[in-house]
């Protein structure tokens, strides 16, 4: 057991997957920097420069080749630098990486990981600061992650490694280094596609994810002190989702605000929100709250707080369900 | 209307040599003329130049002609409303059958919808090609010793996936190699370069074969790019590359077979670009006479790739009548099999269209299905 934070319980999981022979870390400046963030550090200096492999820059080429691998039985792992910078490669993830299993009819499969550093709050440069998740949540046969903490960080990423599809892991970039927690030094999996239930709670359930979640804990304490009782789910898997304890606790609760940091139109707060209307309308006491990033694009750093949910937001949307 | 007229292919002579790669020693290095005379070893007229092996290439037309039984057959079918849009390869069959013979059962091949000659020739089965053709999915997966991937529909993404299969033989030692088959049009999608880049960068036992077949649906090579040949793009990448009349099998077999065998000898990929020509339409819902002349297709057909290898074959005495009826029957035989086997498979069942999206199919799947079966049966 060792203290980690998020980026070096990735570390941790990259470090234990990269044991096995068919695993490879392929991206821009990963190796001999240990990548932007410094997540892959020692990685190429422990297994060598054609495991963990400095790429040219071209995002569409990198998850390209790492289908290509993937498809010959390798089980690669695939770095984009930033999110904003994932889009040259979306050509060949819906167009591919997410297809060839159906293409194929199970002949041919694609078992690789994507990993994409994602999210607003460091007050970085246009394209460095997006929550484009539901972009990848609304491509047919793909399995999205967000680890909220380090815990989930390393299991997670060692249950995608070892998925039969192909999995989009995005890692919230302000989560990265702002947590610490015990982490066990020895491989272990948290299952993809069950959300975890950071508290239990009887009056409002919040639903949250990935650097959201934070917030959402900080919102859920401030609740707490004035007595209002949350329950917060942290969903860890975009697709597929965890339908069945969002479904069960709002049956419980009655109430619901759920939390995204991307922008609102046709996000994944949408997708809970109508899961929740078709399986749990009758259980709700109030009109369910969204709290979102806005459809605008990401403002840079001077204006980023006005786009960014924080637990101010939460907390109101929280009281607004109460009050209904 | 304005018809561009293509560039014509070197009639007779050997001619054309296979670019090497510059050593770059820094700037200033001088780089070896490229030749746009493609590499041809048998003239449309049935001569040759050089010795041919001629078992080898009885087999090759033997092969060309079971190919042309089968995209006139998938033609006809089309027309009959059997099989789903079909994209004809008329024309190519010495481009395909010759570039795939150049492969081991072991190696990796990647291509284009226009490429079943290919597909078939490295152990595709017609059947299989045909399921797809008739909108199944599972027209998509050969048998398991097959190294094919299902066609691309996509142009050009599919390059970079023989990048990563050939890496991937690489990192596992298997020796094995990867061909990619595409289009000139696909040379000008932003993936070629990546493809290419990242093979060159890696050395990748990767060969990249372009069937520069004249048209990019209604776009002529010659607006495809002001480069004087695909061939030459190489450079750029620090890759040898070869150009070789892509209607003459054996010289286009030659290069792919000295291009496969650098590739498996750890010294990386090669381009090929076989100059030859779409005789058909773009795809049987595409009207060719649009956009070029019948006598360009004509002059295309005196170069026709079957027909050479016809007249050679019999000037050697190595071709009769009774071989050619042989042949033709035997194709029109397993082409009609394979069409039966097709034909036999019954359409994915109700709710089926779930399973093949992931290995098992997720809650959210499953419920859809259940929904979609509610619909079905009320």
């Amino acid at each position: 057991m060792t203290v980690r934070n998020l980026a070096q319980a990735v570390n941790s999981a990259l470090d234990l997957a990269l044991l096995s022979p068919d695993v490879v870390l392929l991206g821009q400046d990963v190796g001999t920097t240990g990548g932007v963030f410094r997540v892959s550090d020692g990685l190429q200096a422990k297994y060598g420069s054609d495991r963990v492999i400095d790429t040219p820059v071209a995002e569409s080429g990198i998850v390209g080749a790492a289908f290509g691998m993937a498809i010959a039985g390798m089980r690669p792992i695939a770095e984009l630098q930033f999110m904003g910078f994932s889009y040259p490669a979306f050509d060949q993830v819906i167009s591919h990486v997410s297809r060839i299993r159906n293409r194929s009819h199970h002949r041919f499969t694609a078992p690789l990981v994507i990993r994409i550093p994602y999210g607003a709050g460091i007050g970085a440069a246009e394209h460095h600061s997006e929550s484009a998740e539901a972009i990848y949540v609304h491509t047919p046969g793909l399995k999205v992650v967000v680890p909220a903490t380090p815990y989930d960080a390393k299991g997670l990423l060692l249950a995608a490694v070892a998925d039969p599809d192909p999995v989009v892991f995005l890692e919230p970039i302000r989560a990265y280094r702002a947590v610490k927690e015990d982490v066990p030094d020895e491989p272990y999996a948290v299952p993809l596609g069950v959300a975890r239930t950071e508290r239990e709670g009887t009056d409002v359930t919040l639903v949250t994810y990935g650097a959201m979640e934070r917030d959402t804990r900080a919102a859920a304490d401030e609740l707490a002190a004035s007595g209002i009782s949350t329950e917060v789910i942290d969903l860890r898997t975009l697709a597929p989702l965890d339908t069945a304890t969002i479904i069960g606790s709002v049956d419980k609760t009655g109430r619901a605000v759920v939390v995204q940091e991307g922008p609102r139109t046709a996000g994944v707060a949408a997708e809970v929100v109508a899961q929740i209307q078709e399986h749990a309308l009758y259980s709700l006491l109030a009109p369910v709250e969204r709290v979102t990033g806005w459809d605008t694009v990401v403002p840079l750093r001077r204006a980023e707080h006005q786009y960014v949910p924080d637990a101010a937001r939460i907390v109101a949307a929280a009281r607004r369900t109460l009050a209904a | 209307m304005a018809f561009t007229s293509r560039a014509e292919v070197g009639e007779t002579g050997a001619s054309g040599t296979l670019h090497t790669a510059p050593t770059v020693s820094g700037c200033g290095t001088s780089l070896p003329p490229m030749s746009a005379v493609p590499l041809q070893i048998l003239a449309p007229s049935g001569d040759a130049a050089g010795s041919i092996d001629t078992a080898e290439l009885r087999d090759l037309y033997a092969a060309m002609i079971e190919a042309r039984a089968y995209d006139t057959k998938a033609s006809a079918m089309q027309r009959q409303g059997r099989l789903a849009t079909y994209s004809p390869f008329e024309g190519q069959e010495a481009a395909q059958i010759g570039a795939a013979s150049a492969l081991e059962p072991q190696d990796w091949l990647v291509a284009t919808y226009r490429d079943a000659a290919a597909m078939w020739f490295h152990g595709y089965p017609w059947a299989a090609l045909f399921l797809g053709r008739t909108g199944d999915e599972r027209g998509g997966a050969p048998p398991a010793e097959v190294n094919v991937l299902p066609s691309s529909i996509t142009v050009g993404g599919h390059m970079i996936h023989a990048v990563g299969i050939g890496w991937a033989q690489i990192l596992k030692g298997t020796g094995a190699v990867a061909m990619t088959m595409f289009g000139d049009g696909a040379t000008s999608e932003g993936d070629f370069h990546e493809a290419m880049n990242f093979a060159a960068v890696y050395s990748t036992p990767t060969v990249f074969f372009c069937e520069n077949n004249g048209w990019a649906i209604s776009m002529p090579r010659e607006r495809q790019t002001v480069s004087e040949t695909i061939a030459s793009k190489a450079v750029a990448y620090g890759m040898p590359s070869a150009l070789v009349d892509g209607n003459d099998v054996v010289a286009v077999r030659r290069a792919a077979v000295e291009a496969v065998a650098r590739a498996r000898a750890g010294s990386g990929p090669t381009l090929i670009e076989a100059v030859t020509y779409r005789l058909g339409p773009h795809t049987t819902t595409d009207d060719a006479a649009r956009y070029r002349h019948d006598d360009d297709v004509d002059a295309w057909r005196k170069r026709d790739p079957v027909d050479r290898v016809r007249r050679y074959l019999e000037a050697q005495g190595a071709w009769d009548g009774a071989w050619q009826a042989e042949l033709v029957d035997g194709a029109a035989r397993r082409i009609e099999e394979a069409v039966a086997d097709a034909e036999a498979v019954p359409a994915l069942g109700a709710g089926e269209i779930f399973d093949g999206m992931f290995h098992s199919p997720t809650t959210a799947l499953e419920h859809q299905r259940a929904l979609l079966l509610e619909e079905i049966e009320s």
